[in-house]
């Protein structure tokens, strides 16, 4: 967000260290993130796991707006949803590679960001913002209509299937590989994008719009290059969740969603590397627990917004990384 | 009689219930402008304060047995209350912030509230019947009109213009334009700012409550249904631009007209056609129908 926010001074020169621009405070908490990774499968349910890693992936693509652009978006249900749809279709009716079907759901995500971005980045701030949740909404509603999503039961029994032409999915470890090393792609991606001169100059457009144009940058360029990017990241973790398991719904596209991904990278931490993926840990756990009392998820997720908003802006990610001065 | 190859009655019926969605989109646009104008936030909390509204009419008539009258004043009254602490205990904390903090706050208020009615009143809905006097339908000749439903035009007119001549005619409203305009000179002349902002917040709460009230007869009272309306009031406001308060009015009763008008031409299209309006607004006029320059 703007210059007004309580958010630590971005890190400094880019790719200065390290593979991918990693600080070494970054490259640690990357190494435990892995270790993690590898080796929480074998105590904690894979399945849970692959929510989290899916959660994580939507929220790093969704605070690549947010933390480093500063455009709130309340839509990106959209491309969730629309990429697990057509990520479910590949794989059951048009039998394809779990990987290719994967990428058609991204492609998915990326091509409807392109259209929405397009019309969304005419406005900034809180326009910006309803603009989003209204073209988001517009498409929920083209979802419920069109046949080829099922209408209220979605598209079920979707296949697994093979991945590569190698490795089959059936399992849930064979699965879970699989999935990390898309979260993991996505992840590195991101941060590659964040650090490269592309991402410095996302930074000087949230700092100082006019101050970026003035210097001869197509400011709505990048913006749109950056919502596409992001909504082609949603459309990956959308389309996988549904490979993962099984399913595609109008749960995909629903508002809610959008919700659930900015309470993810609020918790986490706005603009901080790893704030998305301990936000979705946080988050999936809360819901996990919660499943079972109805209604009190939606009013301890408001909750939980209130409370960040008004006492805890920096998340835990951001909030640990202030206390140890370092950017995380 | 036929227009335009659709017989009268289905056009006119349409085109009276679009004026009726119009009129909850004008007032809670409206509420929203105003509050927009003076806090610089977008309420994201005003459907689920709307829903709050609806309840307060049912809960006074099934506990204390006040009517829908009475109800009509009370509710608006004890809601903007509501919203005035809200204001008070938690949003003025967020005026010193950027603004989507705002947003972000009144999001996860909407959440909780919601989610709170839903946990006591569940979600399939409790009826609330008429009041007697309103009830009936008259015969036009050309069509027949139900009458609570033409008091709900009417109502909505009222307070829709009541609330554009406070604004823009009176002293009070001037102070509340200036207010907007600039909040530190303003307050140099000595008026409470803060105190003004409250205020305002509570009359755009209150007005959404109005609404809620008004919508109960109609719609079933039930915890979703401001989220109904909300998302479509957002596209409304995107369309309008929120620089004006007589443009919200009118971009809320035209789109509620043009959604009636395409239940009877084009059906599958009436749940996006406002949207799709939206999308033509932003392509050649970004700012809004009715927005100032940035």
């Amino acid at each position: 967000m703007s210059a007004t926010t309580e958010t630590p001074a971005p890190a400094a020169a880019p790719a200065a260290h390290g593979i991918f621009g990693f600080t070494r405070a970054q490259a640690v908490a990357f190494v435990v993130m892995l270790a993690a990774i590898v080796i929480l499968p074998h105590i904690l349910y894979p399945i849970f796991l692959m929510r989290v890693l899916m959660g994580a992936l939507f929220a790093c693509a969704f605070n690549l707006l947010i933390g480093y652009l500063g455009l709130l978006s309340f839509g990106h249900a959209a491309f969730y949803g629309m990429g697990a749809y057509l990520g479910a279709w590949a794989l059951k009716v048009w039998h394809l590679d779990a990987a290719l079907a994967i990428l058609v759901g991204g492609a998915t995500g990326g091509l409807l960001g392109l259209a929405l971005g397009w019309l969304a980045i005419r406005r900034s701030g809180i326009y910006f913002a309803m603009i989003t949740l209204a073209l988001a909404q517009m498409v929920y509603f083209f979802c419920v209509e069109a046949p080829f999503t099922g209408g209220e039961d979605g598209i079920q029994q979707i296949p697994r299937g093979v991945a590569f032409g190698l490795f089959p999915l059936h399992s849930d470890m064979a699965m879970y590989w699989f999935t990390a090393a898309i979260f993991l792609a996505g992840f590195l991606l991101i941060h590659r994008v964040i650090h490269s001169p592309f991402g410095q100059v996302l930074k000087a457009i949230r700092e100082n719009e006019p101050r970026a144009i003035s210097l001869g940058y197509r400011v709505q360029d990048y913006k749109l290059i950056a919502f596409v990017l992001s909504a082609f990241l949603s459309g990956i973790a959308g389309a996988t969740t549904s490979v993962i398991f099984g399913i595609a719904t109008l749960d995909g596209v629903v508002s809610d969603r959008s919700g659930d991904v900015v309470l993810t990278t609020l918790v986490g931490g706005l603009g901080t590397v790893f704030g998305p993926v301990v936000g979705a840990a946080v988050t999936t756990a809360m819901e996990n627990y919660l499943a079972q009392f109805g209604s009190w998820v939606t009013i301890t997720q408001g909750a939980i917004f209130v409370v960040c908003v008004l006492a805890f802006r920096r998340g835990i990610v951001g909030e640990v990384a202030a206390r140890l001065k370092l950017s995380l | 009689m036929m227009i335009l190859g659709i017989p009268a009655p289905l056009l006119f019926g349409q085109l009276l219930l679009g004026v009726i969605n119009g009129a909850f989109y004008a007032m809670l646009a409206l509420g929203l402008s105003i509050i927009f104008g003076m806090l610089n936030i977008i309420n994201f909390a005003h459907g689920a304060l709307f829903m709050m509204g609806a309840f307060a009419a049912w809960l006074m008539l099934h506990y204390l047995g006040i009517g829908y009258f009475p109800a009509l004043i009370l509710g608006p009254l004890v809601i903007g209350a509501f919203g005035i602490v809200l204001e008070k205990v938690l949003i003025s904390r967020l005026y010193k912030l950027d603004h989507l903090y705002g947003l972000l706050l009144t999001f996860g208020l909407a959440l909780v509230i919601e989610g709170l009615f839903r946990n006591e009143y569940g979600s399939s809905g409790l009826p609330y019947n008429i009041p007697r006097a309103l009830s009936g339908v008259t015969d036009l000749g050309f069509m027949y009109l139900p009458v609570y439903r033409a008091w709900v035009v009417a109502a909505a007119l009222v307070v829709c213009l009541t609330t554009w001549a406070i604004i823009e005619k009176t002293p009070l409203g001037a102070r509340l334009r200036a207010g907007t305009e600039n909040p530190a000179l303003v307050r140099a002349f000595g008026i409470n700012v803060p105190r003004m902002i409250t205020i305002t917040y509570g009359a755009g709460v209150a007005l959404a409550a109005f609404a809620g009230v008004l919508a109960a007869p109609i719609y079933s009272v039930n915890p979703d249904m401001g989220d109904n309306f909300i998302n479509t009031v957002f596209a409304i406001v995107v369309i309008g631009g929120m620089g004006s308060i007589m443009g919200s009015i009118v971009t809320g009763f035209a789109l509620g007209v043009i959604e009636g008008l395409t239940k009877v031409f084009y059906p599958q299209g009436s749940a996006t056609v406002i949207f799709l309006v939206m999308v033509i607004v932003l392509l050649f006029l970004p700012r809004g129908l009715f927005g100032k320059a940035a």
